[in-house]
């Protein structure tokens, strides 16, 4: 009984203690910076069952291709996986042509131009980081491939980023060349606003305000920084299941083996 | 299966190389003690988890390229193109974290229940040999996809070594291959990260070579005197660690399924930039405690400048032989601990203090996690304060002074008097 007490107290200091340094922990997380947080969106992608909303995505690919790609490289994505959204083999060659690459040598040993083909990578607008640098403040545009996995926050931040362009508050003095993001570190970005109401005209009629790109290519980039994802879930939601089949049987097995045990 | 039964050919193997009763011996009738509860699924765990890093870090090993530029490209190539490769990198990815998770709850449940007293010295120091085995593997592992946390990683650890007199610079040039973290030391970091795994395998043959001789401890802590204490391994034991393993695979799969990169660091997705130093470089979750021990000894560290260590060396070295004597003291247990009784179960003061030691560990590690500024630097110096003191002065006053309950006569009785009331 007194043992039981003993213990009892043992637990309940343990477990405040762990609260404790817990709430500490957030406490500071949340002093550290002035950054807020970027709002949480309910994404297709999300949850257990997400997958990707195919329209949504399919407009996001084409605020890349008619706005980011003009400073931001996607060098890990290759066209032919453009089918993951949805897109037949016609329209994925047909996207692919309206690129130029540069192949070779052939057979007189020189470089020589040709139209993309499905293969193909999506193409770089510079040359080489210092290139992109030298025509960005300084800064080279980072490549977008990976940027949902790479932040905090994943699509969220993207998300908050895109819209968080506003004016700087009074006093705060935003350098030459950048401009001021609520949901940047610091706050000073080399990047300006990139997207402003109906800067692209959607293939599909659907509005494009700064929010609905913002969406839009968020989602777009998610695909492009994880194109398994939806084969990942629901292989996922088969393992789990038969998993939990399986130790359930085997839980049974073993009650029954050890039934006659004391 | 006596060797009567045994098929002629398997018995004229068995004659010549007899591993057919080896394993009758060992796995089947192998007499384990019928009180064991679920703590005892862990090392079996732990040696599945070992095979399964074996055999997805194989495959990943015939995809990737151990060089500077392509390093972080072939991992997403397997992440991309090759077939399953996602599958087989998260699982080993995970795999890391799911292994450590195992494992410091297979040391835990030991420094619980006492197993490593008299006669199991040697079965638990092989085991923190393991475990710097272990960290050595994944440390080198987190290097190979070549991203940012892996470089920076890579360059604050490395450097750790520097501060050795003497031939602190020539380890540390040794490590690197050169005079920085760089092609030469991605290529040496890749060869052993393969080649210690087997060492692994070759310490846990030890291990259950020591378990085998006299067999597991139990949560009394009581040696199993007759046959009634025990229970053959198999059926009840192979049954037992199966159901553990399907409820383990349950929490593993929910990872590598739905939250791959739970465990992993963001930054770790940009390709390393040897000019680019990320704002906070943080270790993987499972070095975080030995990370807040290291930074702990600053300048002005009481246990550091009022006391003779100061005098004899600077205070990164005192951190850096802190953190590699936080783990090298477990060496020390069997005789740090100097109770008769095992099981902390009967030894309720002794108890008390294993709960908050284990709760110093997690606060060193959420420590371990932040940046070395404001109150975490003092939470850090007290929680690597009392670790030691724990370990030096606690254990050997308390374990010398309690007297503890007595233990049961037989674990056949204690259990018998459990299901009767
Ligand atoms: C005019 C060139 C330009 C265009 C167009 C542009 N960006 Fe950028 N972007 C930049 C530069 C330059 C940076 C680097 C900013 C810095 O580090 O301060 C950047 C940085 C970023 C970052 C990284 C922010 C971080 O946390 O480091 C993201 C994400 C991003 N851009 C997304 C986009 C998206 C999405 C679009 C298309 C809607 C886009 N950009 C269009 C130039 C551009
Ligand atoms: C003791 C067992 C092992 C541990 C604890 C371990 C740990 C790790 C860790 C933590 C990583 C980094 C994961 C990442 O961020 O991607 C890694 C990567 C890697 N490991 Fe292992 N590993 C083990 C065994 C092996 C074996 C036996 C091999 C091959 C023979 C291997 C080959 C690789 C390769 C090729 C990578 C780089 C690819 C990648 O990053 O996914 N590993 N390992």
């Amino acid at each position: 009984m007194r043992n039981n007490m003993k213990n009892r107290m043992t637990s309940t200091a343990v477990a405040l203690a762990l609260f404790g340094t817990v709430f500490l922990a957030g406490q500071s997380a949340q002093a550290a910076g002035n950054t807020p947080k970027p709002p949480a969106q309910s994404w297709s992608f999300s949850g257990m069952f997400g997958t990707f909303d195919r329209a949504a995505a399919q407009r996001g690919l084409q605020v890349y291709r008619e706005v980011c790609a003009a400073c931001h490289s996607l060098r890990l994505v290759h066209f032919r996986q453009l089918s993951g959204l949805g897109y037949k083999e016609a329209q994925i060659k047909a996207l692919a042509a309206e690129v130029e690459v540069t192949d070779g040598p052939n057979d007189e040993g020189e470089m020589f131009d040709r139209k993309g083909t499905p293969a193909d990578k999506f193409p770089s607008p510079f040359a080489n980081a210092k290139a992109a640098a030298a025509s960005n403040n300084g800064k080279a545009p980072p490549d977008l491939s990976l940027m949902v996995k790479a932040r905090i926050g994943g699509a969220d931040y993207l998300h908050g980023l895109l819209n968080g362009y506003e004016a700087a508050p009074a006093g705060f003095k935003v350098p030459e060349g950048g401009a001021y993001n609520k949901y940047f570190p610091g706050h000073v970005i080399a990047m300006a606003a990139p997207l402003s109401d109906d800067a692209i005209e959607y293939q599909d009629g659907t509005k494009a305000t700064v929010a609905q790109m913002a969406t839009d290519v968020s989602t777009f980039l998610a695909w492009a920084a994880e194109p398994e994802l939806e084969e990942r879930k629901s292989m996922g939601i088969k393992v789990l299941l038969f998993l939990l089949i399986f130790t359930g049987l085997l839980f049974a097995v073993k009650r029954k083996i050890w039934e006659d045990v004391h | 299966m006596s060797e009567k039964q045994m098929h002629p050919i398997i018995k004229w193997i068995d004659y010549r190389l007899p591993v057919f009763s080896f394993m009758e011996h060992e796995l089947h009738e192998y007499p384990t003690p019928k009180n064991l509860n679920y703590w005892w699924n862990f090392g079996s765990l732990a040696g599945i988890v070992l095979v399964i890093m074996l055999v997805t870090g194989i495959v990943l090993a015939m995809h990737y390229t151990a060089h500077v530029d392509y390093a972080f490209d072939s991992v997403e190539r397997i992440m991309r193109d090759v077939n399953y490769g996602w599958l087989i990198r998260y699982i080993h990815m995970n795999g890391g974290s799911m292994f450590f998770i195992v494992v410091y709850i297979h040391m835990f449940r030991g420094l619980y229940y006492g197993s490593y007293q008299a006669p199991r010295e040697i079965l638990w120091m092989i085991g923190v040999f393991i475990l710097l085995a272990m960290m050595a593997t994944a440390f080198m592992g987190y290097v190979l996809p070549w991203g940012q946390m892996s470089f920076w990683g890579a360059t604050v650890i490395t450097n750790l070594f520097s501060a050795i007199p003497i031939v602190g610079d020539s380890i540390v040039t040794l490590l690197w291959g050169g005079f920085s973290v760089d092609n030469p030391t991605l290529n040496r970091f890749f060869s052993l990260h393969y080649l210690m795994p087997f060492v692994i395998v070759g310490l846990v043959v030890l291990h259950l070579w020591a378990l085998h001789m006299h067999k597991s401890n139990n949560p009394l802590g009581i040696d199993a005197k007759t046959d009634q204490d025990s229970l053959p391994f198999h059926p009840y034991y192979t049954i037992k660690d199966l159901f553990g393993l399907g409820a383990f695979l349950i929490f593993f799969a929910y990872f590598v399924f739905f939250q791959p990169n739970f465990f992993g660091e963001p930054d770790n997705y940009i390709v390393a930039n040897p000019l680019q130093t990320p704002p906070h470089i943080v270790p993987e979750w499972y070095f975080l405690p030995y990370y807040a021990i290291l930074r702990a000894f600053t300048a002005d560290f009481f246990l550091y400048a009022y006391t003779p260590i100061a005098w004899i060396m600077s205070a990164k070295l005192a951190g850096v032989l802190a953190m590699f004597a936080s783990i090298l003291l477990l060496l020390l247990m069997p005789w740090l601990d100097g109770s008769k009784v095992k099981s902390s179960k009967f030894r309720p003061v002794y108890a008390m203090f294993f709960w908050i030691f284990f709760l110093d560990c997690i606060v060193l590690g959420v420590v371990g996690g932040k940046p070395a500024e404001g109150v975490w630097i003092y939470i850090g110096q007290a929680t690597t304060t009392y670790y030691f003191v724990h370990l030096l002065v606690i254990i050997p006053l308390v374990s010398r002074l309690e007297r503890p309950k007595t233990p049961p006569e037989s674990i056949s009785a204690a259990v018998t008097s459990k299901a009767e009331g």
